[in-house]
């Protein structure tokens, strides 16, 4: 096997993986502080696809200033949806907080399809053809620049929950629920801001991953349950434990796809969730329970 | 008596015995009842869609050119074989008289062993996959060439290409779907290529993709490590667009993609999605014919119904459902009944002349087994943005191109 190739397909699962990661990291912010399960995640990213599209199609809008509106109006939105739907299910039974979210993304995929319909979209700017030449190693330009924001965006989201004020009520909120409430802490609201936060990093996914990616309703299913299997395998709630989920899974498919048969990527990703799940249930970067 | 009332009173007396049983007159039914299956949304939608167009317009031009009245009742399957199976079985509980369907081969074998089981005729309009005429089938007929004849064809047609353009390839890379009709098409290839002598290439590589995926990076570094001349190429739609981008991201510039026979590259959304990366990819595959009396018919019904829309783009699918329709409205017309199984014996004496056909071939008529031989291929080149008929050369639009002005040899 030819070195230059195992570098380009390592490479490409690296950079791949990173924005898997971040979406991934949404899911386990939220999980990590509401203790709630978002089965909606993949639908909220597809959700920022086609509102990247749409933003690309009435205003030339590229994705990594799209971006910025994005994010901004899903934030709002996931503030919204925890304060005012999820947080009364908040001390509910597990199972009512999934039919919940359930539903949620249900109404999500059927909304998409009678907006957009069942058509695969995608956006074309200059450089999504393009690519870098290091020797004989080819570096996707779009894809590149997807694993950097996906990088500096999930950089910030760690300096945010370290240093910041909030950043540091919401850890205290997600270590002690009952203390936080007796030091006086307003623990729904900063839920509907965590909740807000993950979607803002789902929709800055979103948008990185159009520029991958064809996006149709149908996708949403998949990104969720790709989520799920990268948070497991890094540590549900672990930040870290995410992102090096995201580049364990984007190689590992990659590698998968080289050395066995690209068909069967996706059964590799699953097989190393049940190496894990067997050898380290909590996950590589998680803790134990 | 005499012999002219001699025969009348026998005629009567006929008539009386045949319906005594029933108690009534039966007379002819006005009306056949086309339930028309194909995947209208999901990862086939864009197809489905466009099969959709051909059944649309059938009941007019087929009430005008055969006097019939056909009524549809169209249900998505989703891209989903399940979804096919219990859609095909609402369809007959709802009066449906017949089944077409379903362009996807998975979908199409599903569908197959409903109408078998439950006795109603089954017209396939599009679906290669082998197997579905080899089970015994009563009920189950396909006017659309197998993965082996639409291989063989595509294939022969490659011979042509390159004597056409004087060029030598040596060496390909086979790339396909790994669906049913992938696989069917993969195992045609794998029989069929070692015996063409006259092919000068070998394939380096051999390379099954999930035809959903969403990504195809890793295929296509695979394939152009091995370093062929030209990429061969069984596709879906979607699949052949992510394809086609990452060979640009790559920078692979192989002679051409040419297909043996698949979908995906002469669509209309494989044009749009790409713009100047679709020049030139080239598909030997069944094709309408464009000197037909009824490819007029059907493409004045298609300009009525689909200003927007270029016949070209849609004509194969547009042609192999229209022409399953007329299969059955044919039949029905000479049943002159909706019962099933007069039906299924009118279907399988068919013979519908060359110029009452619009999909590429020659008489429908159907063998034993249900399946109608000498449909055909024609190599179809994108060229200035339309799918154009390049060979063979008495359909020819445009002189074949081959390789790619972009070629750059590796």
């Amino acid at each position: 096997m030819p070195i230059d190739l195992v570098a380009n397909v390592v490479l490409s699962g690296v950079l791949t993986g990173l924005v898997y990661g971040l979406m991934a990291l949404g899911l386990s912010v939220i999980f990590g502080v509401v203790r709630v399960v978002n089965f909606a995640h993949g639908e909220m990213m597809t959700i920022a696809m086609y509102a990247t599209v749409v933003l690309f199609a009435a205003f030339k809008l590229d994705p990594f200033v799209a971006m910025v509106p994005v994010a901004a109006a899903f934030f709002v939105f996931g503030y919204a949806l925890q304060a005012a739907v999820i947080n009364p299910f908040i001390t509910r039974p597990e199972h009512s907080q999934f039919m919940l979210v359930l539903a949620i993304a249900i109404i999500m995929v059927n909304g998409l399809l009678m907006a957009f319909g069942p058509d695969a979209r995608n956006l074309q700017v200059d450089y999504q053809l393009e690519s870098f030449a290091l020797g004989p190693i080819l570096v996707d330009k779009a894809r590149l620049y997807a694993a950097f924001t996906a990088l500096a965006v999930s950089a910030g989201l760690f300096a945010f929950f370290k240093f910041a004020r909030i950043g540091k009520a919401i850890r205290a909120c997600a270590d002690n629920y009952l203390g936080a409430r007796v030091v006086g802490l307003d623990v729904k609201r900063y839920y509907a801001f965590t909740f807000g936060l993950g979607s803002a990093c789902v929709a800055v996914a979103g948008c990185m991953m159009i520029l991958l990616v064809d996006v149709t309703p149908a996708l949403g299913p998949a990104y969720t349950l790709l989520a799920f299997v990268i948070v497991i395998v890094g540590g549900l709630g672990s930040m870290g434990g995410a992102l090096l989920g995201g580049v364990l899974i984007g190689v590992s498919e990659a590698m998968a796809g080289l050395f066995i048969t690209p068909s069967a990527k996706s059964m590799f990703s699953f097989g190393l969730l049940i190496l894990v799940l067997l050898f380290r249930p909590q996950g590589l970067l998680g803790k134990k329970a | 008596m005499k012999r002219r009332q001699f025969n009348r009173a026998l005629a009567a007396a006929g008539v009386a015995a045949g319906l005594a049983p029933f108690g009534i007159a039966r007379a002819q039914p006005q009306k056949l009842k086309v339930g028309v299956l194909l995947p209208r949304s999901g990862v086939q939608a864009l197809i489905g869609q466009s099969c959709q167009k051909g059944a649309d317009l059938a009941p007019a031009v087929i009430r005008q050119v055969l006097g019939v009245d056909v009524e549809l009742m169209s249900a998505d399957t989703e891209s989903n074989a399940d979804t096919a199976r219990t859609r095909a079985e609402r369809l007959i509980q709802e009066g449906a008289n017949v089944l077409v369907g379903a362009f996807d081969s998975g979908h199409t074998a599903a569908i197959a062993q409903v109408a078998e089981q439950r006795g109603i005729p089954h017209i396939i309009n599009i679906a290669a996959a082998p197997q579905i005429t080899e089970q015994g089938y009563k009920f189950v007929f396909r006017n659309f060439p197998t993965a082996i004849d639409l291989t063989r064809n595509g294939l022969a047609l490659m011979g042509e290409i390159f004597r056409a353009t004087n060029t030598v390839p040596r060496s390909a890379v086979f790339m396909h779907v790994n669906d049913t009709f992938g696989q069917a098409m993969a195992k045609g290839v794998g029989a069929i290529l070692p015996r063409l002598d006259f092919l000068p290439f070998k394939v380096l590589d051999t390379i099954a993709y999930d035809p959903a995926a969403k990504d195809l990076t890793v295929e296509v570094s695979k394939a152009k490590a091995a370093n062929p001349d030209f990429l061969m190429l069984v596709c879906r739609l979607n699949d052949a667009i992510i394809l086609r981008r990452e060979m640009a991201k790559q920078r692979w510039n192989p002679m051409g993609i040419i297909s043996p026979g698949s979908p995906g590259l002469y669509e209309e959304q494989y044009t749009k999605a790409l713009g100047p990366l679709a020049e030139y990819a080239i598909c030997n595959t069944v094709w309408f014919n464009p000197k037909s009396e009824m490819t007029r018919n059907v493409g004045a019904a298609f300009r009525k119904n689909n200003p927007r829309d270029v016949l070209d783009f849609h004509g194969t699918n547009v042609g192999y459902t229209y022409d399953a329709i007329m299969i059955a409205a044919d039949a029905f017309k000479r049943a002159r009944s909706t019962d099933p199984k007069a039906l299924a014996e009118a279907i399988r004496q068919t013979n519908i002349p060359v110029a009452n056909r619009m999909s590429l071939g020659g008489p429908i008529r159907f063998n034993p087994k249900g399946q109608v031989e000498g449909n055909l291929s024609a190599a179809i080149q994108n060229l200035k943005g339309r799918p154009t008929v390049t060979l063979p050369a008495e359909f020819a639009e445009a002189k074949v191109v081959f390789p790619e002005p972009a070629y750059k040899k590796g």
